[in-house]
């Protein structure tokens, strides 16, 4: 596990923390994650008790579950309940509640879900059961894009026609845009998705240095990663500076991954997406592209319950970083892990979830 | 869940034995202390690295006799099997089932076999009972917790988690994890023999160490704080559960035990449990704390602290 | 999101190949990682192969953080 524990060295991260207070900013910052991977390192190592009080972190759209709204699930449902559909999903989406009904609540009313964790094993699974027709929920950024964009080059190439695709893939750059241009909250840097801009590479978000003029750093998923990574935010702040800089150097080339993005653009287009908290972004969201539409299960004719979204829910607000999930009412109360009536709540990486779970005794409300 | 039990079973079935919810049930009869247990075996596969069904239905039932300072004497054993069950398979898990008796020490004097139609199950469900006999004088302490008393586990997490996930088809991962699927008499009763200074104990199987430790302090006026760097875990476990998404503390474990020892006394109880071929792992975790009540809190890895997460159910692969 | 760990490749047949970590393995496609060789360390999310680990790179970082432990103490 040398791989892994290299970067998890507690005095590293501590002699880190110590130079992010050597410093000394002369204001408050606020920095925002975008990715719940990075949610949930910062809560489950419970880094924040290492910075010093002037370095506020916030959690913004990075969770894919969170930041999908009810009427994917609800498609999904809808779905499960044809006969011949079986659904192929992460483990993500399985809990995740839509208008009425999850995967879960289906799926004990004999309904067909399957967990896989790579979407290749659904396709062999697909293989193995010819009399079914699969639907793989696509869910995810940039880094789970591109191995659905590979599964589905496969299913092409092979000609299996009982697998299908569901699409609600989003794209960072536009959401991080629509966050900036709202000017909702005040962020004085991000800390970019390592494993999205794996696949990207650091181009498609120069915007943020070069027209916002906000400092933001591309960081890895350990915890002396992160450190590291609001050192050089701290740094550009100290220094009045802006630009994309990349902590995650051991992965993240600057022109990301050629292959994942060729794959990516021969089997999908740009197209309006929705997300939670913002509406529908232009140019946000992956579909397939026309010519692979027998694979599109937006072509199954199904009828989908009329979409609501739980009054009260205040997920939007969270996502964008404008109220602490403390502040949302049904927080803790009617809305919990065990009955969680967001996204938020329900995904291991949604911000609600994170405090619900991991804040301790003294930072709950 | 817990909730559905109390409302539905404890209140309506109202006694005050029952309603203590413990691994065991502790009654006595003309004198004599003992403990009476159930657990029903439903898993899926019915065969995983380093067991099956048969054997966890023995060493789970044991187990929760065990924890109570319980020598386990007399098992009842009830199968259903599903119509098309292949024979061998069954006498497999039958003789697994025997043979795990023997080694605990304990009897399986009475039982039952239904057979439901096909589809009706998957492919066998046990039920096991048990009662045992608590050795008077050589039972648990029954001290009150107190601040700084420690928290020990006899040896790995997660073990068995990992190994009936590695045995699900759908996850396609390899690793040389066997179940740690044991009887725990012999290695805790090689402790409560000779000390006095154990207070609690739990196996902490569904739910992991999460949920023990969890039920261990809610509604109390004391709390846990765990060391997230002294738990102890095999490097395959860890890599697993960082593959999926999985927390070491959520995974079962169906060989280990998780105790409360009284300060002053933990390096010895330490010694007696490394002292044994099941407890060569054993390790302190944490102890007791004033703050804090009702919760556990981990100080992780880095220095932080933050609260422990409760297990969420069925455990589900990620790759957010 | 994005949960993706370093995991050695032990063998290949360019397609796809079987990575570990820690003694724990899977078969990994290398689709997106054409240019993996034998004992790379691949960061590996939803079965896929997305990058090569480099171990220069990777070492230049834990000597960065190493002079700032030095400098802090």
């Amino acid at each position: 596990m040398k791989a892994l524990s290299r970067f998890r060295d507690a005095d590293t991260v501590h002699h880190i923390a110590t130079e992010i207070r050597r410093l000394a900013l002369d204001r408050p910052v606020r920095f925002m994650e975008v990715c719940g991977g990075h949610t949930a390192v910062i809560y489950r190592s419970a880094l924040t008790d290492l910075l010093p009080e002037e370095v506020q972190l916030l959690s913004g759209p990075g969770c894919p579950v969170c930041v999908t709204g009810n009427d994917f699930i609800d498609q999904a449902v809808a779905l499960a309940e044809l006969p011949e559909i079986t659904i192929a999903t992460f483990g993500d989406l399985v809990r995740v509640p839509g208008s009425t009904r999850s995967l879960t609540d289906v799926r004990a009313c004999g309904c067909d879900i399957q967990v896989f964790y790579s979407p290749m094993d659904a396709l062999t699974w697909a293989l193995k059961h010819p009399d079914r027709t699969v639907v793989f929920l696509g869910l995810g950024f940039e880094t789970t894009a591109c191995t659905l964009a590979a599964t589905l080059a496969e299913c092409v190439r092979s000609e299996i026609h009982n697998f299908r695709f569901l699409s609600s893939l989003k794209t960072m750059p536009p959401a991080l845009r629509a966050l900036l241009s709202s000017q909702k909250v005040a962020i004085d840097g991000f800390i970019l998705p390592g494993h999205v801009i794996t696949v990207t590479g650091l181009e498609v978000f120069q915007f943020i240095a070069r027209e916002f003029s906000i400092p933001s750093v591309v960081s890895g998923f350990e915890p002396s990663d992160l450190m590291e990574a609001l050192l050089m935010l701290c740094r550009q702040i100290k220094q009045d500076h802006a630009e994309v800089e990349n902590q995650y150097r051991r992965v993240v080339r600057y022109t990301g991954n050629p292959q994942a993005q060729a794959l990516i653009e021969k089997m999908f287009e740009p197209c309006d997406m929705q997300w939670r908290g913002f509406g529908a972004i232009p140019l946000s969201g992956l579909k397939l592209r026309p010519q692979f539409s027998c694979w599109d299960a937006e072509n199954i004719p199904v009828e989908v319950e009329p979409t609501r979204e739980h009054p009260g829910c205040r997920c939007g607000e969270v996502l964008c970083g404008i109220i602490h999930p403390s502040e949302c009412t049904l927080f803790g109360s009617v809305c919990t892990p065990e009955t969680p009536l967001g996204a938020c709540m329900v995904s291991a990486e949604g911000a609600c979830a994170a405090v619900y779970h991991f804040a301790p005794l003294s930072e709950k409300v | 869940m817990q909730r559905f039990i109390r409302r539905l079973f404890v209140d309506r079935f109202a006694n005050p034995i029952l309603s203590t919810l413990e691994d065991a049930a502790l009654v006595s009869l003309d004198g004599d202390h003992l403990a009476f247990t159930t657990d029903s075996y439903v898993i899926k596969p019915l065969k995983f690295p380093g067991g099956d069904i048969g054997k966890l239905s023995v060493c789970g039932t044991v187990n929760d006799l065990v924890v109570m300072g319980a020598r386990p004497l007399y098992l009842s054993v009830g199968f259903i099997l599903e119509e098309g069950l292949k024979l061998d398979l069954l006498e497999r898990i039958v003789t697994s089932t025997a043979e795990t008796a023997i080694i605990a020490g304990v009897q399986i004097v009475t039982g039952d076999t239904k057979v439901v139609p096909r589809g009706e199950c998957d492919g066998v469900f046990i039920n096991t009972s048990g009662i045992g006999v608590i050795p008077l004088g050589k039972g648990l302490s029954d001290s009150p917790f107190a601040s700084g008393d420690a928290i020990l586990i006899s040896g790995t997490v997660g073990d068995h988690g990992i190994a009936v996930l590695s045995a699900r088809e759908e996850l396609q991962f390899q690793t040389n994890v066997d179940s740690d699927c044991a009887p725990l008499n012999d290695l805790i009763f090689s402790v409560l023999s000779v000390s006095s200074a154990v207070k609690w104990m739990r196996d902490p199987t569904r739910g992991g160490v999460a949920a023990v430790l969890s039920e261990m302090v809610e509604s109390k006026p004391y709390g846990a704080l765990i060391y997230e760097a002294d738990i102890p875990v095999r490097d395959d476990v860890s890599a697993v559960c960082e593959l999926l998404g999985f927390d070491p503390l959520h995974l079962a474990n169906e060989g280990k035990v998780v105790m409360v020892v009284e300060a002053d006394e933990v390096n010895h109880v330490l010694q007696l449990l490394r002292n044994h071929p099941l407890g060569r792992a054993a390790a302190i975790i944490g102890h007791i704390t004033g703050e804090g009540a009702g919760y556990v809190h981990v100080q992780t890895a880095v220095g932080g602290v933050r609260r422990l997460q409760r297990p969420a159910g069925e455990l589900l692969p990620r790759i957010c | 999101m994005c949960l993706a760990i370093p995991m050695r490749l032990l063998e290949h047949d360019g397609q796809s190949g079987i990575v570990e970590i820690g003694g724990a393995r899977r078969e990994v496609m290398l689709t997106l990682t054409p240019d993996a060789r034998i004992n790379d360390y691949l960061i590996v999310h939803a079965g896929y192969a997305l990058e090569i680990l480099d171990e220069d790179e990777a070492e230049r970082t834990l000597a960065l953080l190493r002079e700032i432990e030095k400098y802090g103490s």
